[in-house]
């Protein structure tokens, strides 16, 4: 990636979890969640300490917690999900401000909402420390298939060409009185996506041209050499030990 | 409002994620081996292109009623536009990305919501638009029906997939349950999935009706005249 091609997401500090390996991070992160998963719905204590555990990597990391927070209110249309089973579970059930709610159903309510709230938390937590490039470094140290790699970074590389195109439509409508407010107005919007596609397949066919008189042979360079070291990848993995340590301690007591 | 249905994380439990983050790694080794056939050296620019316009167009809102609006998920469009093996590859990347870079959608919930949206919807899509190509291939009617019908049946059986997922993984809730609101939500989303993938299908035909995957094969070829006389 070249200047100017950084995520929304990303949090430029000088700080040691900014300077790990992309690779560490994501696996990390990856073990840190599945933890949290396999974490029984009815051990309160254990997700306060997943939560600490998150609050003390945003110390390290320079993250203020407000930050993430605030970029943390993703509707997902799942919390309908977790605000109906209280209510139409089955099983025992109790009273709360006058509303009779099934135990069972506030319980996997509950087991949504924090975990699916950990797992975003741990997501932005990854965003906010790792640049697009480092990514791409991470992806194909992890051994993903070099053609994934490959069109991952083309598709990085065009996306804020595409949007910006996107986007450019949009104020040549909105410039020329399009105000849709239903379904059946999105016309003009869906023949512009037709365009967008248009212009997107035909801007593949240049950059294929532009690639093969550059040299193209099918494989991109490897990005960076080295691999992390023994002592990153402790540091990285102190954070799933940690939720580890927890979730065997829910499960001892649980 | 916004509609979308990436899962977060924990909404099926370790097990169920595990086993369909396999289905997802096996269906998309297959789609990369395939797209590699239909595209040969020109994947990887063509396939990065159509995701990134895959990942712009989910930025995009549509209307839907004045306060609620959602996005496209674009599984049925790209199976038609540019076939099921690159289609379903570039779904997958997006999610992928949406859910490392924008914490969009769980990272233990990627194979879940790679088997749904970008194997389920997209290979639903193609199946409904390959059942209707003799429509399709009669006019701009018939292209633009099938394509909403791909769309609409692409997003149900995505949705059927989450109620089957939840049915294994999940807790709390009797299948007819789930069932009713996912069905009854995904209906909805998936009119207006079905509106929007027929009038882009449309444009682009119209335009450039060869880079639909589906029409393919089926233009007439190109006819040479000579003037009467004239030395071949």
């Amino acid at each position: 990636m070249g200047a100017g091609h950084s995520h929304p997401l990303f949090l430029d500090r000088p700080s040691p979890v900014h300077r790990l390996p992309p690779e560490v991070k994501l696996v990390a992160a990856f073990l840190g969640v599945l933890c949290v998963v396999a974490t029984p719905p009815g051990q309160f204590a254990v997700f306060g300490g997943y939560l600490v555990l998150l609050a003390s990597v945003w110390a390290v990391a320079r993250i203020p917690p407000g930050w993430i927070l605030r970029r943390s209110l993703i509707e997902a249309p799942f919390v309908v999900l977790a605000v109906l089973l209280p209510l139409v579970g089955e099983g025992e059930r109790t009273e709360v401000l006058g509303m009779s709610l099934s135990v069972p159903g506030l319980l996997a309510g509950w087991n949504i909402l924090v975990k699916g709230t950990l797992g975003v938390l741990t997501s932005l937590t990854l965003a906010a420390t790792t640049p697009l490039r480092e990514l791409l470094v991470g992806m194909q140290r992890l051994h993903a298939p070099a053609m994934v790699t490959t069109i991952t970074t083309l598709m990085l590389r065009y996306v804020d060409v595409i949007a910006g195109e996107a986007r450019r439509m949009r104020v040549a409508r909105i410039a020329r009185g399009h105000d849709p407010r239903f379904l059946w107005q999105a016309g003009a919007t869906a023949r512009g996506i037709g365009a967008l596609f248009l212009r997107s397949y035909e801007r593949g066919e240049r950059v294929h041209l532009a690639m093969l008189s550059r040299g193209w042979t099918g494989a991109m360079p490897v990005l960076t050499a080295g691999r992390a070291t023994a002592a990153q990848w402790s540091a990285g993995l102190a954070f799933p030990a940690v939720a580890l340590g927890l979730l065997l301690s829910g499960w001892s007591i649980g | 409002m916004y509609l979308a249905m990436h899962m977060s994380d924990g909404l099926v439990n370790a097990p169920t994620a595990a086993a369909f983050g396999v289905v997802a790694v096996v269906g998309m080794a297959v789609c990369l081996a395939k797209a590699r056939a239909d595209l040969d050296d020109r994947t990887a620019p063509m396939a990065g292109l159509v995701a990134a316009f895959v990942f712009a167009v989910q930025m995009l809102n549509f209307p839907i009623l004045p306060g609620a609006s959602g996005h496209l998920l674009g599984g049925a469009l790209v199976a038609i536009l540019v076939g099921p093996w690159v289609g379903a590859l570039c779904i997958a990347i997006v999610l992928v990305v949406q859910s490392l870079l924008f914490a969009d959608g769980g990272v233990t919930a990627l194979g879940t919501n790679i088997t749904n949206m970008a194997l389920i919807a997209v290979f639903t899509g193609y199946g409904v638009a390959l059942a209707l190509r003799r429509f399709a291939l009669r006019g701009k009617g018939g292209l633009t029906a099938t394509a909403f019908l791909a769309a609409f049946l692409g997003t149900i059986a995505a949705a059927l997939g989450f109620v089957v997922q939840y049915a294994i993984g999940g807790q709390g809730l009797a299948l007819g349950y789930t069932l009713a609101l996912m069905l009854g939500l995904h209906a909805l989303i998936g009119i207006g999935e079905g509106v929007i993938t027929a009038l882009t299908v449309g444009a682009v035909a119209a335009a450039r009706p060869d880079l639909v995957h589906l029409l393919r094969g089926a233009q007439r070829p190109l006819e040479l005249r000579r003037p009467e006389g004239s030395a071949a």
